[in-house]
């Protein structure tokens, strides 16, 4: 737990001078960084920061613009995750990689299979060494089990134990404590403590300030794809990390304009959502929302914001809890039927819910409201259509060579603009807006913020789900913090700081550095 | 994207020409084997020629129709040939038998309200698809598969697998016009093409006028995405299998019109007659793009050749292994287009930067 002399963590793998440019924005500018075998290599950032970039470099997903890798005084090429895997580099990703409709045997030895003579399968021998992985993993998990049929937990002991099979010199785990219970991380927690004294170098990303705190031996802080700090463990808290995550000089967020807020828009009143394993993603979550506001919902990945909106604007029918537009109760869940109310909704997920990608920028923009340019129900004017698209790429300052390009050829943040615009034009009286700077660059970013302070100045409500800290306290006139699908912290603009916003988002995670002990007591072994 | 803009305007001009071309390559393939025909087989330009090949393309057209709306929503309708044939017993049963109500009385109905009832049931067999696919769950291809062989089954049931012969009508019960339908003809031109021009028009301004088609391509190119903007996607879904449905009660009654006999294997296979010419009509099969116009055109081109090949006196197994070459080549010139396509549109979307 406390840190080590650095003599006795030697450096597995350093990269210098490494940068990633995707198109349309750097994801990674002139980075330097080592990675100490025998320790747990913290890396932490907000979302965006590059920290997923810098891992699948390392892991041979995605290479490097410029810049090298070094493995022992040597320039390595890892072009590929084979590559990788023969410099006994393995990842695991947040996103599991495994085959559901597949034993656990079978995953563990993908592509690997231990066979005689190269063609049958020796299912026993992989039953016997998955057997024995999962006893050093202490899961007592059969390996004759579907992937399917286990816990996400389960599932992600079984993604190490995969990387373990492959005798992983180097291990990567993007956020593994997402969605496990208390219980499972104690165990992931005395692995990484059994892999460290093999010499395994980790390399572990999280959100969770706590956990990193306690598991770490080294941190290492990205911000905009940059390296802000990096350190040993010894004597870091929570505050050195905020401040290195942010910065002292923080981004320059548009000045609200002095508005007065109106009525009450929206109430939502103890909405529950179950989340199939009997328990519950959203629960009883009762907030209310007045014109002009701006509410940021801030929280870590699985808190359960999502499936908010979500419910909110009637996607799950199994959803229950009431949702009120100025007044008026909303009936069962239809999305339809909340947009014709006055609820928008931009989503988290972009490609997969926000954008028909084979359409043009016109039809994806006008989708929500073809009822307004629609005469008798049938005929379209497609004249208005087409000026009322030319309107919107003006005023959201859409950069397109034509509406009619499929949407696309557009860069991230171009897509964003176009799915508020679809929002805005079925002339919403709440915007729900779920990550909306999710993969956008720096200047779409200020325009999509600025857009949002002139949308409440106009008297729009808007709600908006972000994990990103300095984002939420930027631009929020009132925050929530959900963890476990439940609400665990409300600020106004002057009580929230960075810290207080922090510690609500980890209520009801362990471990926690004072309550572990306690914590993992109460959970069965 | 930085070497794209470099390329210069004189490559990109090369590039759109070979996209203009790549566009209009089903078009180009119809005239080179229209061409083609007309040089090397004899009689094919002749009047009544093209009457009679014009009546064998209507008939995959008013499928392919059907179909190319279903596959742009992202799912497949097999079920078309069996709609055919079975919709062709229900026109023969009632022509010939009228419906018995019991004590020896039945009713006769007329040539309308025959073909109401007839396309009535195709609608509703596309319905029973509609709900298969939306309310239980079961994958396109399953639930139609499986009501492809009910409506067969059901057809040979009618008639315990014998041919409704002689379906002259009768005119006492105004139901003698029913022969016209496959053999009349307005202004020269057979009405079953009239009925294909009506149809086409029609689908192609539901295509492209209205938000119902506009929703048809967006539900097919992302489902979720057009729920989450209020798409009704039920509605769209059972929108398009019962049009298909209804396209192929049309054709089982044409074509029961036109041979003046019901037969209950009418129309077997003709579903993939009608996959095939949407494909080469420029219809992905994994949704949310295609064109009626390029459906219809696509349906004449496998027409053409398969008659013009029969006028030549080319065996008919090489006939298959040609309509199985040109519907290679189209998807792999699709996918071809597909890439230029999209350098284009990069292109121009660099110019005006990101």
């Amino acid at each position: 737990m406390s840190a080590h002399p650095a003599a006795s963590h030697p450096i597995g793998l350093s990269i210098r001078g490494g940068t990633k440019v995707y198109p349309g924005t750097v994801a990674l500018k002139e980075v330097d960084f080592d990675l100490h075998m025998g320790a747990v290599n913290v890396l932490v950032g907000e979302n965006g920061a590059g920290k997923s970039t810098m891992m699948k470099v390392i892991a041979g997903v995605e290479q490097l613009t410029s810049g090298r890798i070094e493995m022992e005084g040597r320039e390595v090429h890892l072009t590929s995750t084979d590559e990788a895997e023969k410099h006994g580099i393995g990842m695991i990703f947040q996103e599991l990689n495994l085959f559901p409709n597949l034993s656990v045997a079978d995953n563990i030895f993908m592509a690997h299979e231990k066979t005689r003579g190269g063609i049958d399968i020796d299912a026993a021998e992989q039953r016997r060494l998955t057997a024995e992985l999962m006893r050093r993993l202490e899961h007592d998990i059969d390996p004759d089990t579907l992937v399917g049929d286990l816990k996400v937990g389960q599932q992600q002991i079984v993604e190490i134990a995969k990387s373990l099979a492959r005798d992983a010199r180097i291990l990567i785990l993007d956020e593994p404590t997402s969605a496990l219970s208390a219980a499972e991380v104690e165990i992931l927690f005395r692995v990484i403590d059994e892999l460290k004294a093999e010499g395994v170098g980790i390399v572990y990303i999280s959100h969770r300030m706590e956990e990193l705190i306690r598991v770490g031996d080294y941190i290492t802080v990205l911000r905009d794809g940059a390296i802000t700090g990096a350190r040993s463990m010894e004597g870091v808290d929570i505050a050195w990390i905020v401040r290195a995550m942010i910065g002292d000089s923080s981004k320059e967020f548009p000045k609200e304009i002095d508005h007065p807020y109106g009525g009450q828009v929206l109430k939502v009143t103890d909405m529950r959502m179950a989340d199939g394993a009997g328990g519950f993603v959203v629960n009883g979550v009762s907030f209310s929302l007045r014109q002009g506001e701006i509410l940021g919902i801030y929280g870590l990945m699985g808190a359960g914001r999502t499936e908010l909106v979500e419910a909110i604007m009637g996607r799950h029918s199994h959803a229950a809890g009431l949702v009120e537009v100025d007044g008026k109760p909303m009936g069962r869940a239809s999305v339809a039927d909340r947009i014709a109310h006055g609820l928008a909704l931009i989503p988290e997920d972009r490609k997969h819910d926000g954008l028909v990608q084979d359409l043009s920028i016109r039809e994806n923009m006008t989708l929500s409201s073809l009822g307004d340019v629609t005469r008798g129900g049938v005929h379209m004017d497609l004249g208005k259509e087409r000026s009322r698209v030319k309107d919107f790429v003006k005023r959201m300052v859409i950069k397109i060579a034509s509406p009619e390009n499929p949407v696309s050829s557009l860069s991230g943040g171009n897509q964003q603009k176009v799915v508020i615009s679809k929002a805005l034009m079925t002339n919403p009286k709440v915007l729900l807006m779920d990550e909306p700077s999710r993969g956008i660059d720096i200047g779409a970013k200020a325009e999509v913020f600025r857009v949002m302070r002139q949308l409440a100045a106009e008297g729009l409500g808007i709600v908006f789900v972000t994990s990103d800290l300095e984002e939420v306290l930027g631009l929020s006139d009132r925050i929530l913090v959900m963890s476990n699908g439940r609400i665990t912290g409300e600020f106004t603009r002057d009580t929230a700081t960075d810290t207080a916003l922090v510690t609500a988002s980890s209520v009801g995670h362990a471990p926690d550095l004072h309550g572990s002990e306690s914590a993992s007591q109460k959970e069965p072994a | 994207m930085t070497d794209m803009t470099a390329s210069g305007p004189a490559q990109s001009g090369t590039t759109s020409a070979l996209l203009m071309l790549m566009k209009a390559r089903t078009f180009i393939a119809l005239i080179l084997v229209f061409t083609y025909f007309a040089i090397f087989a004899p009689n094919f330009l002749s009047a009544a020629n093209m009457v009679i090949m014009s009546k064998h393309v209507a008939l995959n057209a008013f499928l392919a129709i059907g179909m190319t709306f279903v596959i742009v929503s992202g799912g497949i309708d097999l079920s078309v040939g069996s709609i055919v044939g079975l919709c062709g017993m229900v026109a023969g049963f009632l022509l010939l038998n009228g419906i018995d109500i019991g004590l020896g009385w039945s009713i006769q109905f007329n040539t309308l309200e025959i073909c109401l009832i007839v396309c009535l049931v195709g609608i509703a067999i596309g319905a029973l698809n509609g709900f298969l696919i939306t309310k239980l769950n079961v994958a396109p291809f399953i639930a139609t598969l499986g009501t492809l062989y009910i409506a067969r089954g059901a057809a040979l049931l009618s008639s315990e697998g014998e041919t409704f012969p002689n379906l002259t009508g009768n005119a006492e019960y105004g139901s003698d016009t029913y022969r016209m339908i496959g053999s009349g003809s307005l202004l020269g031109v057979p009405i079953s093409i009239w009925m294909l021009i009506v149809v086409g028009l029609v689908a192609a301004y539901i295509a492209k006028r209205t938000p119902l088609g506009r929703f048809i391509y967006a539900v097919g190119g992302n489902e979720r995405a057009a729920g989450l903007s209020g798409v009704k996607v039920t509605r769209v879904k059972f929108f398009v299998y019962m049009f298909s449905g209804f396209c192929a009660a049309l054709v089982g009654i044409i074509i029961s019109s036109q041979l003046v006999a019901a037969h209950p294997a009418t129309g077997d296979t003709f579903e993939l007659n009608a996959i095939a010419a949407a494909v080469l009509g420029g219809t992905s099969m994994s949704g949310g793009r295609g064109r009626i116009g390029g459906t219809i055109v696509g349906a004449f081109v496998i027409g053409v050749l398969s008659d013009g090949l029969v006028m030549m006196g080319v065996s008919a197994f090489w006939q298959t292994v040609i309509k199985g070459l040109v519907i290679v080549a189209a998807v792999v010139i699709d996918q071809a287009q597909q890439k230029v396509q999209a350098r284009v549109t990069l292109q121009s979307q660099a110019m005006v930067g990101k």
